[in-house]
């Protein structure tokens, strides 16, 4: 085809859903009313921990309106995202784990009358042991939370090194020590979950849901109901926000849809905002340690990080989270040995999972505050230090990530300069500061959730006679435009206006399988599919004009809905009529696309986390006050670059990122998901704090600054049309920064988020007192290790594989499982150091 | 969803109706709802009966004190003409009205005296809800604690408290009262300004200073009887004074007060301070008058040493409790800060900066 440069990708474009959305058209879960529908509410647990003796539900059945109540016995087989955590159950079999898990259903003819209902089920409980942190996990094995697991009430335990990081840090000039927690937060999409079950006029399962993962709640129901997959049919509905937060498989889709199924009418739930704090599967609370390794240069010799993971009651996505604190790191700057330890433990709290950044947004911040503080003491502008230590292109890092293009020295001067960063910085009057930091995050995990070799993502078009097009694929419309992309990328190939491309997305039965919109994986996947699905439908109108018109096909171009000679544009037909003669010379026109990841170079166990196709790159700088006699703090702007690839709809792009520094800045200044222990003289409770949108403190339009976004645009081969991802990676710099720049306005360091005012206040009295000016976590604790994974870096001559892994059969959900390279019987090996690569 | 309870529902014409609908027990009265139906959704009253307010039209007006309108107060208290505020009327009127900021001829080009009960009604909740919130919800709004304030499901799970279906009080285990927060905005800054109130029932009409309608116990509140209605809020006329209102809460909206410092002044023409009020809202049950605070500013000019007694002074009594947002010590510690922001500004200070940063808006100033 000749070459036109691009109609739709690139331009700034009303999104394909805006219309519908702002007029309030568009159809959430809950606006699903269907004939004979009645309602369901579940009884959750009152105590965090208990065995559950008995459950009498008999004056609930009683109760006039209520159709039937389910508990534990009616939900035999366990169901769980990852296939190594298999750990729930739609309703408690005879244990629950929180205050928040279900223990019985109603099902009633309205709300109303199925909460009033929920009051007359006397149940029994034996309370147990609770676990309210992650160090009383560590010390107390028993009770056990869950039969399974790493050990006691640990989940999951790993070490992994790349290198010989002890000998890098006594190569160094320096070695810097500093231990950071940071908090647990939760998604707060505005939509709360909603779902509709229903039997199908055929007998069959359908279940309408807000879910960012229509084909692993497909999954995970034909397996706890136990009904054949090709019998259910899960419908994502439009998601009002999702942000993680409903990436999991959840107990009220499963009790609605056997609801539904028993009473053969549609069964309803929306959850209660309390409720959608239970389901959780937020921020993991990680303490974390990091022991860094520097030339007085600045250049990075090595680096270990640990960290403890406070999983809350259930596996969730927890095992990949663990392994994410510790997968990133080495994909911004070239660190040339790393060693990393991470411990997941369960406690009586909800469940932690993936929060936009999942698991990597902790570690994050403790390396970005850490650069800070090494860049003081090297007296270096830590703008400066980066750009030195930047990871270069084209590299395969210590821990096997394959890193394409990187735009991160690009945001870093763009975003210096828009900030004018070098008559700032370290330059203000008191109270006032700025700082910087960079991260880097995944555009698509290389892996699927379930071994398999099949597409990640799949697309289908329809051409119709009219010239209207249908582009069909299970990816998940949860506001961050992916019915927008699928429809630019056929819309640009096709010469067609988006407008005449309807997007059916999100739908089991009618849609190919696209994993989920999870790990910012979905533009360049399904772009990807989408583009080759286009591109073979191009490819059959081509010929059918080709041969009407009598033009070289290679000289045909598609554009503004006609496809004519490049070099005579007034010979040519249009669109429709390109169809019609496709048609009559092939038959029918439908296409295929699909997108497969390229294999990834890790085949250690655990190397399954952290591969993508391409990574995208952000630095932000953040500007702050700070009140020296209360602490308080206000964040009037930040500054923010991202290496987007291509900004294939660059007002979609701008909003994420947008709506990333507003996530970001209530992780770092207000938001915690905490919890309440009472005197336990006096009662069992472990509550969540305040499961409410008015005290569960979020940022509110009053509270956000001004943001000025700068899009670094360099496009990876490996992306469609190069686009990167944007929806997660522009969180990730900004807690740091805003950590960094109360450093620079008053010269206390906040090794913890959120970033209030009380620990300001504290570490300036601790400052004032003469003692270290600080406030954070003083120390980590022992935890016992198991025996670290070797993989020799690949400029150790490492081939991806450990030296030392004899318990490589062990299968690990997110991994090859042929992977295992290293010969058995072979223990622990000494290899060759062969010194930091030559930069 | 959160769903009401069942309840019977009366949209009475006038306060008499409304009174003798009140008379007949297991009612409860129904303004803007804003607090009353999200705690009912929660199960912190159930009341069987709910008398709306919306429909009474004597309730809705604003006026200037006229002695012939029907929102008549003590004459002991009015002392000419101020302004009466009918109880119906909702907080964003209230903000919208001219004579709130420049004072109640409306003409003065300035800042007038109640500036600081247009900030504490400004600074309520959200645009939404001051749409629909009226100023004797306002006043009547119910104390607020962490352990009360939560879903029916949620108190079950502490075995809820003192303050409804429970025993003990989960904020002080051995206290023999609830400490639960009066956490109106503008009870601070009416009763900083001297204001009165009428309360109406089927038996008669009473009138009461404002800071006489409450008492510092969370449950018992309010000296109102539950058969009272609170009709109309009467300001004195204040020439020469000026007022103010601080908030502190975490963000520049929603969130309710976890301290309110409401300012009054009358200052003479050498600046020295004549009279004086400091009351602070959200560290009791009650907004919290400190007589010591005001009496260290009277005889003095508004110096930073005369301020920085007041403060000392005002910030003394308050009481923080482990029940709002923030650390009850940092919220103790800073209550001096926000008297010494207050009474700065009072004095003519430029804290447009500063109260931007705090309240994340700008507001009226001096
Ligand atoms: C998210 C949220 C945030 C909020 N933030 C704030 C805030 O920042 N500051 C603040 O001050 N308030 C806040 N509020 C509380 C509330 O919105 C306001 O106080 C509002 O003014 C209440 O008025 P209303 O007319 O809606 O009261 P209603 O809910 O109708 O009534 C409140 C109480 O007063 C009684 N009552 C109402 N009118 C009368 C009357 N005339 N006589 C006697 N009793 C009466 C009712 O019986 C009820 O007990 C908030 C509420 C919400 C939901
Ligand atoms: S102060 Fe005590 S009694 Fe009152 S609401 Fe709070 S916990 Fe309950």
């Amino acid at each position: 085809m000749a070459a036109t440069s691009f109609k739709t990708i690139g331009k700034p474009r009303r999104r394909v859903d805006g219309r519908a959305k702002v007029t309030g058209q568009t159809k959430f879960a809950d606006d699903l009313m269907l004939p004979r529908m009645v309602h369901c509410k579940l009884l959750r647990s009152t105590l965090p921990h208990a065995r559950v003796v008995r459950i009498d539900a008999s004056r609930a059945l009683a109760h006039p309106g209520v159709h039937l109540v389910m508990t534990g016995r009616d939900f035999p087989i366990p169901y769980g995202i990852l296939p190594v955590s298999q750990d729930e159950h739609a309703l408690a079999i005879d244990r629950v784990r929180f205050v928040g898990d279900p223990v019985a259903a109603v099902i009633a003819r309205d709300e109303l009358t199925a909460f009033d209902a929920l009051d007359l089920i006397d149940v029994e409980y034996e309370p147990l042991r609770t676990f309210a942190d992650p160090e009383e996990s560590l010390t107390h094995s028993t009770p056990r939370i869950h039969d399974y697991g790493d050990a006691g009430n640990i989940h999951k335990i790993v070490s992994l090194g790349f290198g010989d990081v002890e000998q890098a840090f006594a190569d160094a000039d320096h070695v810097f020590e500093d231990t950071f927690f940071y908090q647990g937060s939760t998604h707060l999409p505005i939509e709360q979950h909603a779902a509709v079950a229903a039997k199908d006029p055929d007998g069959k399962l359908v279940l309408w849901s807000s879910t960012q993962t229509p084909h692993y709640v497909h999954r995970a129901l034909a397996k706890a109901l136990a009904i054949p997959a090709a019998h259910v049919r899960v419908i994502a509905t439009p998601n009002g926000g999702g942000f993680g937060g409903k990436s999991d498989p959840f107990n009220h889709e499963v009790v609605i849809a056997k609801a539904a199924m028993l009473l053969d009418r549609p069964v309803k739930i929306c959850l209660t905002r309390e409720e959608v704090f239970y389901c959780h599967r937020g921020r993991h609370p990680v303490l974390m340690h990091f022991k860094t390794g520097v030339k007085r240069d600045g250049t990075i010799t090595g680096l270990h990080v640990k960290t403890l993971l406070d999983g809350g009651a259930y596996g969730s996505y927890g095992v990949a989270s663990t392994f994410y604190t510790g997968a990133l790191q080495t994909v911004t700057y070239h660190i040339p040995t790393y060693h990393f330890q991470g411990c997941r433990v369960f406690t009586n709290k909800p469940p932690c999972g993936p929060k936009r950044g999942h698991g990597t947004p902790q570690s994050r911040f403790g390396q970005e505050i850490q650069l800070d503080k090494i860049a003081e003491t090297l007296s270096l502008d830590p703008a400066e230090l980066r750009l030195r230590i930047v990871e270069r292109p084209d590299t395969l890092t210590a821990n096997y990530l394959r890193i394409g293009t990187i735009g991160l020295a690009e945001c870093i001067r763009r975003v210096t300069h828009a900030a004018d960063w070098s008559s700032t910085y370290r330059k203000l009057p008191p109270g006032h500061g700025v700082g910087i930091a960079c991260s880097s995050y995944l555009s698509g995990a290389g892996l699927p959730i379930y071994w398999n070799d099949m597409p990640h993502s799949g697309v289908q078009l329809k051409l119709d006679r009219s010239g209207g097009v249908t582009a069909f694929c299970g990816a998940t419309e949860i506001g961050q435009g992916s019915d927008d992309v699928l429809v630019a990328c056929v819309a640009e190939i096709l010469g067609i206006d988006p407008i005449d491309i309807r997007a059916v997305t999100g739908d089991t039965d009618l849609t190919p399988v696209d994993l989920g919109s999870y790990s910012s994986r979905v533009t360049l996947m399904m772009g990807n599919a989408a583009i080759q699905a286009a591109e073979r439908a191009r490819d059959l109108l081509a010929e059918a004009v080709a041969s009407k018109i009598n033009v070289p096909k290679d000289r045909l171009v598609f554009a503004e809905r006609r496809v004519f000679d490049a070099e005579n544009p007034a010979t040519g037909v249009a669109f429709s009529d390109a169809v019609c003669l496709a048609e009559t010379m092939f038959g029918t026109i439908g296409t295929t696309g699909s997108y497969t990841p390229p294999r990834s170079a890790a085949k250690f166990k655990g190397g399954g986390v952290g591969p993508s196709p391409t990574y995208s790159y952000s630095a932000a700088i953040v500007e702050v006050t700070v009140e020296p006699s209360t602490g308080w703090i206000d964040v009037p702007r930040v500054w923010i670059a991202h290496d987007i690839g291509r900004a294939l709809n660059p007002t979609l792009v701008r909003g994420q990122v947008e709506g990333s520094v507003y996530m970001a800045l209530g992780e770092a200044l207000m938001e915690e998901q905490t919890f309440r222990r009472l005197p336990p003289r006096l009662s069992h409770a472990l509550v969540h704090k305040f499961p409410s949108m008015l005290e569960y403190k979020s940022p509110t339009t009053m509270d956000m600054p001004d943001v000025i976004t700068e899009l670094v645009e360099a496009p990876d081969p490996r992306g469609p049309f190069g686009a990167k991802e944007v929806g997660q990676g522009p969180l990730l710099p900004v807690m740091p920064a805003v950590a960094n720049a109360v450093y620079d306005a008053i010269g206390v360091r906040i090794d913890e988020v959120p970033i209030t005012p009380e620990k300001i206040l504290k570490a300036l009295d601790a400052k004032a007192a003469g003692k270290t000016p600080r406030y954070g976590p003083s120390r980590f604790p022992d935890i016992a290790w198991p025996e670290t994974l070797q993989v020799p870096p690949p400029w150790e001559g490492g081939d991806g594989t450990a030296v030392n892994d004899q318990r490589r059969s062990v299968p690990d959900t997110r991994e090859r499982h042929g992977a295992s390279a290293s010969a058995p019987g072979v223990g622990p090996r000494r290899y060759e150091k062969v010194g930091p690569r030559e930069r | 969803m959160m769903r009401l309870p069942y309840f019977r529902y009366h949209a009475p014409r006038t306060v008499a109706e409304a009174a003798d609908l009140l008379s007949k027990g297991d009612a409860m009265i129904v303004a803007g709802g804003t607090d009353l139906l999200p705690n009912m959704k929660r199960r912190q009253q159930v009341p069987g009966t709910l008398v709306g307010l919306r429909n009474i039209a004597e309730l809705r007006g604003i006026s200037n004190g006229d002695p012939s309108t029907k929102l008549r107060v003590a004459p002991s208290l009015s002392r000419g003409d101020g302004l009466m505020i009918g109880a119906g009327v909702t907080l964003t009127e209230l903000v919208r009205d001219v004579r709130l900021r420049q004072g109640y001829g409306g003409q003065a080009p300035v800042t007038g005296p109640y500036a600081g009960l247009w900030q504490a009604a400004r600074q309520v909740a959200t645009p939404q809800l001051r749409n629909m919130g009226t100023i004797g919800g306002n006043l009547c709004l119910d104390t607020r604690c962490n352990y009360y304030d939560q879903n029916y499901e949620w108190r079950k799970a502490i075995d809820f408290c003192m303050k409804k279906d429970g025993e003990t009080c989960w904020v002080a285990t051995s206290s023999p009262k609830c400490l639960a927060v009066s956490s109106t905005d503008t009870a601070p800054a009416l009763v900083s300004l001297g204001a009165g109130v009428t309360l109406a029932s089927a038996t008669g009409t009473r009138h009461l200073p404002l800071a006489d309608l409450y008492q510092n116990d969370g449950i018992h509140y309010l000296t109102r009887r539950p058969d009272e209605i609170l009709t109309a809020v009467h300001l004195p006329r204040l020439d020469g004074w000026r007022s103010t209102y601080w908030k502190l809460r975490r963000r520049g909206a929603f969130d309710f007060p976890v301290l309110g410092v409401a300012c009054a002044l009358k200052l003479d023409r050498s600046g020295t301070v004549e009279a004086a009020r400091i009351v602070l809202g959200a560290v009791a049950s009650r907004p919290l008058e400190s007589s010591n605070g005001a009496a260290a500013l009277v005889g003095h000019a508004l110096t930073d040493e005369a301020i920085a007694h007041a403060a000392d002074a005002a910030a003394q009594p308050a009481r923080p409790m482990d029940n709002t947002d923030y650390t009850l010590h940092w919220r103790k510690r800073v209550t001096r800060d926000f008297v010494t922001y207050a009474l700065r500004e009072l004095r003519g200070d430029d804290t447009r900066e500063l109260r931007r940063r705090v309240a994340r808006q700008e507001l009226l100033t001096m």
